[in-house]
């Protein structure tokens, strides 16, 4: 699965004026041919009926209110980055550390749009076997001088480069290209990530901070329920009350984990628990991968 | 980050592994009589007849030479039974360029001898045992003797041979130094490097030997895999096994290509069997640079891909299709429609965009086309994973190639770092062979290497 990004150069700048027509022009590419991998796939559906054109449906709140959200996400993720590199570069291990898990939230909660970008996203979020050695850089990596390590020693510039590529990722951020499409995919995305690495505890493989990850997660994916939800219990009102119980259930299971503004590490996480969190996790994905249905296919 | 493999978490196979450590202690012996009554019964020499090693050997040899129909029924007799068997002996090995039966036994053993005589015994036995696995035949002559546990264990009795074939080989590690033979080691033949993503286990890794058992029959594939880890006792124990299924000839008596778990159509694109010059050119070793020991042999690369099922079953039909480059339902690339239609790579829609993702996994197998090897492999369904409680399943895959180094890890390399399916799977083994070749009547496996 993967995400259209506005891709010309050229268009940058004129993607800068995020506001209101370049919200129109997305919202004409619904049936997702802007993105460069669906267009085979249109082509061999037998083309023509753009699905968002055929149904009445009318998305441009929808992926004007996740522009500005991913944006504010971006903004945040960018000031808590500093602090975290700021504590890192400074020797503080204690806060450093501290500061760590929460400042990745922000970028949890809108990965797919990271991985939409190029290689920011294994820039910024590589585990050590994903990427030759030579290029690993990234969150994990100082997660792993400061908890396996226990030190700051040598990560200045690793700190440095991470900052960077999330100030990259706030001014690239603008040129992608919002559509239903997107928002569809996008949510089934991120309780992917969950499933296939924060359930399991290999995301935080040193810090164990893998439940802020995955409430992270879950959060930006159903900030994208919520945005598509009136359209959703207009097309098809069971499937959207099946996913908000789901999202209910979920969280209910997740809640007992909190611990202070955070949550407890994975460690200490039960078997059984495990299990019933990914469990439910996959119970809310499945319906939530037929969202796709709004767009009138 | 998304965009690679996953690890598979805590495996299910707790109790496979506690089975297989229950089958080392020889429950058939210990389950009547005792180890203190066998030896009051039978007298050391008889004990370590039966308890495998050296002594095995006398069994099969003699069972291999003039097989007694009292002592080793032939049940494949019968007009039906020609065309259920595979010749275990000829030029190359059974079950390389053998259609792939319905199931799959695949054992990895780590030899516990560090004597070479040793080894060598156990390959006669096991070349003995195989004519008679592979035929339909009882193993060893002991099978009617009231005193004595069976030869034989006995669950494939009165069944067909069901096209039965077992493929022997030898890793890297049987090149180290226990058994001086390190000099005979092919130069290219290794484990295979890290690939990006890997999530390697040790219980699905490695092995000294390899026997790949493959019939139209499971029963059939295991009694062959368990007579064999029972004749290496003493000499070998296993070190992982993993059995597979593929649809069976009955469920599709058109022989389409097989469907993988994702519900793909799968090995499309394989190099024809039948071209002798193609097999001699994609297959068998046979160069300058090989040892002669390897001549009309082949390497064996197997890979157990653990697919992310749950994943994969959320994802729409266009992802499914650009990750595979392929239609889902007709097997055909994707713009065309018939199954075996060549990747056309160069094609591209109104917008200029390839119709077939370069980086979907036909495309990036394909690679420009000059590369192949032949993959025979199979689907598996190991339980569920307790930790997660998602199913723990996907692909053995088998591959054969003449050169592990330019075939199988110029592909890989290149499928590790850009295939879309990587999203949706996870490499938990990794085991390389090198197969010998084949054995010829009065022969042994293996010959060529310990003589």
């Amino acid at each position: 699965m993967k995400i259209g990004y506005a891709v010309p150069a050229g268009l940058l700048a004129a993607s800068l004026l995020f506001a209101g027509c370049a919200s129109n022009n997305n919202n004409n590419n619904t049936n997702g041919s802007s993105s460069g991998n669906n267009a085979a796939a249109t082509d061999q559906s037998g083309v023509t009926s753009p699905p968002a054109a055929a149904g009445t449906a009318d998305f441009t709140a929808a992926t004007e209110n996740y522009r500005l959200y991913v944006i504010e996400q971006c903004d945040e993720f960018v000031k808590q980055t500093e602090g975290f590199t700021d504590a890192v570069k400074a020797g503080k291990l204690e806060e450093a550390k501290a500061l760590y898990a929460p400042s990745r939230m922000y970028y949890e909660r809108i990965e797919p749009i990271a991985e939409a970008l190029g290689d920011l996203d294994p820039n910024i979020d590589a585990r050590e076997n994903d990427v030759d050695a030579a290029d690993w850089r990234g969150f994990h990596k100082l997660e792993q001088a400061l908890w396996q390590n226990n030190t700051t020693e040598g990560m200045t510039d690793v700190a440095d480069q991470l900052l960077k590529d999330a100030q990259l990722l706030r001014a690239k951020v603008e040129t992608v290209d919002i559509d239903a499409n997107l928002l569809v995919t996008g949510a089934v995305e991120l309780l992917n990530e969950v499933s296939s690495s924060k359930v399991t505890g290999e995301e935080e493989r040193y810090s164990h901070t893998d439940l802020y990850d995955f409430v992270a997660n879950v959060e930006g994916a159903q900030k994208i329920y919520e945005l598509l939800q009136p359209e959703l219990a207009k097309k098809d009102p069971a499937l959207e009350q099946t996913i908000g119980e789901r999202f209910t259930a979920l969280l209910n299971e997740l809640a007992p984990f909190k611990s202070g503004d955070g949550y407890v590490s994975y460690e200490t996480l039960k078997e059984d628990e495990i299990r019933r969190l990914s469990q439910n996790l996959d119970a809310l994905a499945e319906p939530l991968s037929n969202m796709g249905t709004i767009l009138g296919v | 980050m998304k965009r690679r493999n996953k690890a598979a978490g805590v495996s299910p196979d707790a109790q496979h592994e506690q089975l297989k450590k229950g089958s080392n202690d020889s429950p058939l012996l210990a389950k009547k009589v005792s180890r203190r009554d066998m030896l009051r019964l039978t007298g050391a020499s008889g004990l370590g007849l039966l308890l495998g090693g050296g002594g095995t050997f006398s069994i099969m040899a003699a069972q291999g030479k003039a097989v007694s129909p009292a002592a080793s029924v032939p049940q494949a007799a019968g007009a039906g039974a020609a065309a259920d068997t595979i010749p275990f002996y000829g030029e190359h090995q059974a079950g390389i360029l053998t259609p792939a039966q319905n199931f799959l036994c695949f054992a990895s053993f780590d030899l516990t001898t560090a004597k070479l005589s040793e080894v060598r015994q156990l390959f006669q036995a096991w070349t003995a045992a195989a004519a008679a696995l592979t035929s339909g035949t009882l193993i060893g002559s002991v099978n009617d003797n009231p005193n004595l546990p069976p030869t034989d264990t006995g669950e494939a009795d009165g069944l067909t041979p069901a096209k039965c074939t077992l493929t022997f080989g030898v890793g890297p590690s049987f090149f180290d130094g226990r058994f001086g033979l390190a000099a005979r080691r092919p130069a290219t033949f290794s484990d295979l490097p890290a690939f990006r993503g890997d999530s390697l286990e040790p219980q699905w890794s490695g092995g000294d030997l390899c026997v790949q058992a493959c019939a139209d029959d499971l029963q059939v594939a295991f009694h062959a895999i368990r007579n064999l880890a029972r004749i290496a006792r003493g000499t070998a124990v296993l070190r992982w096994t993993q059995e597979g299924f593929q649809r069976t000839g009955s469920a599709d008596p058109a022989g389409g290509t097989p469907r993988n778990l994702l519900g793909f159509k799968d090995g499309t694109g394989n190099p024809d069997v039948s071209d002798d010059a193609e097999m001699k050119s994609v297959v068998w070793s046979g160069s300058a640079d090989e040892p002669a020991w390897m001549n009309g042999g082949t390497y064996l690369a197997l890979r157990r891909v653990r697919f992310r099922i749950e994943v994969w079953d959320r994802s729409n039909l266009s992802d499914q299709e650009a990750t595979f480059g392929r239609h889902r339902q007709s097997g055909a690339p994707i713009g065309a429609s018939d199954e075996f239609a060549k990747l056309n790579l160069e094609a591209t829609d109104s917008s200029g965009k390839p119709v077939i993702p370069p980086d979907s996994h036909s495309a990036l197998a394909h690679g420009d086309g000059s590369v192949k090897m032949l993959r025979r492999s199979y689907s598996y369904s190991s339980g569920m994973d307790l930790k997660t409680g998602q199913l723990d399943a996907g692909l053995v895959f088998i591959s054969f190639q003449k050169d592990l180094v330019k075939q199988f890890v110029g592909i890989q390399e290149r499928l590790s770092r850009n295939d879309r399916l990587n999203e949706y799977m996870v490499h938990t083994g990794s085991a390389v062979f090198a197969c010998f070749p084949g054995v010829r009547e009065g022969g042994t496996i293996g010959e060529t290497l310990l003589g």
